[in-house]
C-alpha cells in the first residue's frame, strides 16, 4: 500500500507527466505563462482543484451511476473552480485579471477529467488524493519553468523584480519581445519535451 | 455590417483560437495526424460552437445578468450552467452523428465525447461572456445574438483551418528525418509555434 501511495504521487511528476507525456491541459499551460506569477498561481489552483476533485469523486465513487458520471464529475469540478475563481478575485485581484478566462477553463482541463476517469473512479481516498496532488504538481512545475524562462528573457524580470542588470542594457542587450508572444510559448514547450525525452529514455509515443 | 465583417475576419485570423489563445490544444495535438480526421473534428467543433455560444449568450444576457429575468447578478453560476449546456448539447450531437454519419463517428471515435471537455467550446463561451462587457466600438464586441453567432462560426472556422493546416504539415513531416527525442510531440509543438508566428502577420488586420 505504501509503495502504491508513493507511486501514485511520484509518477505524474516525470514519467507520466500530464503535459510532457499525456499531452493534457496544454491550453492553460501555454496561455498563462508569459510571466512567472500567474504561472505559479495557476499551477497551485490546478493542484488544489485536482486534489479536491479526486478526493471527492473517490469518496462518492460507489454511489455514482455509470451513465451520468461525466455530468457529476463536471459539476464537482465546476463548483470547485467557481470557489477558486471567487477566492482569487477576492484576494489576488490583479492576478485574476491576468488569468482572465483561463481560470474558468480549468473546468475543461483534460488533466482533471483524465485523472477522475482513470484514477479516482477506481481507487480509494488516500491514493486518489495523492494522485491528484502529484498530477497537479507535475503540471505546475512545467508552468513554472516555462513562466520563468519567458519572463526572464522576455522582460528581464522574475516575479516583477529586475534580474538582468541595467548595465547589460547599456551594453546593448535587449529583451526578446518574442518571448511574451504566444508563438514562443509553443516552441519553448516543444524544447522542454525534447530535453525531457532525451533524459528520460524509453518513452513510447 | 462593417462590425460583423470585422468580427468575422478577426476571429478567424487575428484572434485565432489556436494561435492566439491556445484553446482546444489537447485534441488539436492528438487528432492532427491526418487531414481527413482533422477536417471531421474541425467541423464537429465548429458545429458545437455555433450551437452552444448563442445559447450561452442568451443564458448570460437573459438569465444571469442584472437585466435578466431574476433581476440580479447571478454570474457566479456561469461556469456550472455553461458546462451543463455544453455537455448536454455535445451528447445530442454525438447521438445524431452516430445515427446519421456512422463513418464520421467511427473516424472520430473517442474524440466526440471529449468535445464536451474541449477547451475550445468552453473558451468560446467564456470569451463571449467577457466580450459582452467591451466598448461598443471595439471590433471584438459582441452585442447581439447575431454577433455571438458570427463569433462562434468564425472561431470554429479558424480552428478548422488551424487543425487542417497542421495535419497537412504533419503528413509531409512523416517522411523527414527528425532527431529521435524530438519526434512526435516535440516537433509538433515547434511547428505550431512557427505557424503561430506566421499568423502574427495578420495582427494589423482591422476594418
Amino acid at each position: 500500500m505504501a509503495t502504491n501511495n508513493k507511486e501514485a504521487f511520484l509518477t505524474p511528476l516525470s514519467r507520466n507527466n500530464p503535459i510532457l507525456i499525456q499531452v493534457l491541459g496544454i491550453c492553460s499551460a501555454l496561455a498563462v505563462t508569459a510571466q512567472l506569477e500567474p504561472a505559479i498561481v495557476m499551477g497551485l489552483s490546478v493542484t488544489v482543484i485536482t486534489a479536491f476533485s479526486n478526493a471527492i469523486i473517490s469518496l462518492i465513487r460507489n454511489t455514482i451511476p455509470k451513465r451520468v458520471r461525466i455530468i457529476i464529475q463536471l459539476v464537482v469540478v465546476a463548483t470547485l473552480v467557481t470557489i477558486v475563481s471567487l477566492l482569487l478575485r477576492a484576494f489576488m485581484y490583479d492576478v485574476s485579471v491576468q488569468l482572465s478566462v483561463y481560470i474558468g477553463l480549468i473546468i475543461t482541463n483534460c488533466i482533471l477529467m483524465g485523472r477522475l476517469e482513470a484514477f479516482a473512479m477506481s481507487n480509494k481516498f488516500v491514493p486518489s488524493l495523492l494522485d491528484g496532488i502529484g498530477s497537479g504538481l507535475g503540471y505546475a512545475w512545467i508552468l513554472v519553468v516555462v513562466g520563468a524562462i519567458r519572463e526572464l528573457l522576455g522582460s528581464g524580470t522574475l516575479l516583477g523584480f529586475r534580474i538582468i542588470p541595467q548595465a547589460a542594457y547599456d551594453f546593448g542587450y535587449a529583451d526578446n519581445g518574442m518571448m511574451t508572444m504566444p508563438a514562443m510559448a509553443l516552441i519553448l514547450v516543444g524544447c522542454i519535451v525534447w530535453v525531457h525525452r532525451s533524459i528520460v529514455k524509453d518513452i513510447e509515443d | 455590417m462593417v462590425h460583423e465583417l470585422s468580427l468575422f475576419l478577426r476571429s478567424i485570423f487575428v484572434d485565432n483560437m489556436i494561435f492566439a489563445s491556445f484553446l482546444g490544444m489537447c485534441s488539436y495535438l492528438a487528432v492532427s495526424k491526418n487531414v481527413k480526421t482533422s477536417f471531421g473534428l474541425g467541423i464537429a467543433v465548429t458545429f458545437v460552437l455555433v450551437i452552444t455560444v448563442p445559447v450561452n449568450y442568451l443564458l448570460q444576457t437573459e438569465v444571469l445578468s442584472e437585466t435578466g429575468i431574476f433581476k440580479q447578478d447571478l454570474t457566479y453560476l456561469a461556469f456550472i450552467l455553461f458546462i451543463a449546456v455544453i455537455a448536454g448539447i455535445t451528447q445530442l450531437v454525438e447521438m445524431l452523428v452516430e445515427r446519421f454519419f456512422p463513418a464520421l463517428y467511427s473516424a472520430l471515435g473517442i474524440f466526440l465525447p471529449l468535445i464536451a471537455v474541449n477547451c475550445a467550446i468552453m473558451g468560446g463561451s467564456l470569451f463571449m461572456q467577457q466580450r459582452i462587457g467591451l466598448e461598443h466600438e471595439s471590433s471584438q464586441y459582441i452585442g447581439s445574438i447575431g454577433d455571438a453567432f458570427i463569433y462562434a462560426f468564425s472561431s470554429g472556422i479558424g480552428w478548422l483551418l488551424a487543425i487542417v493546416l497542421l495535419a497537412a504539415i504533419r503528413e509531409k513531416m512523416a517522411y523527414t528525418n527528425v532527431p529521435k527525442p524530438l519526434r512526435g510531440l516535440g516537433i509538433t509543438f515547434i511547428t505550431v509555434g512557427l505557424m503561430a508566428m506566421a499568423f502574427m502577420c495578420f495582427s494589423g488586420l482591422n476594418l
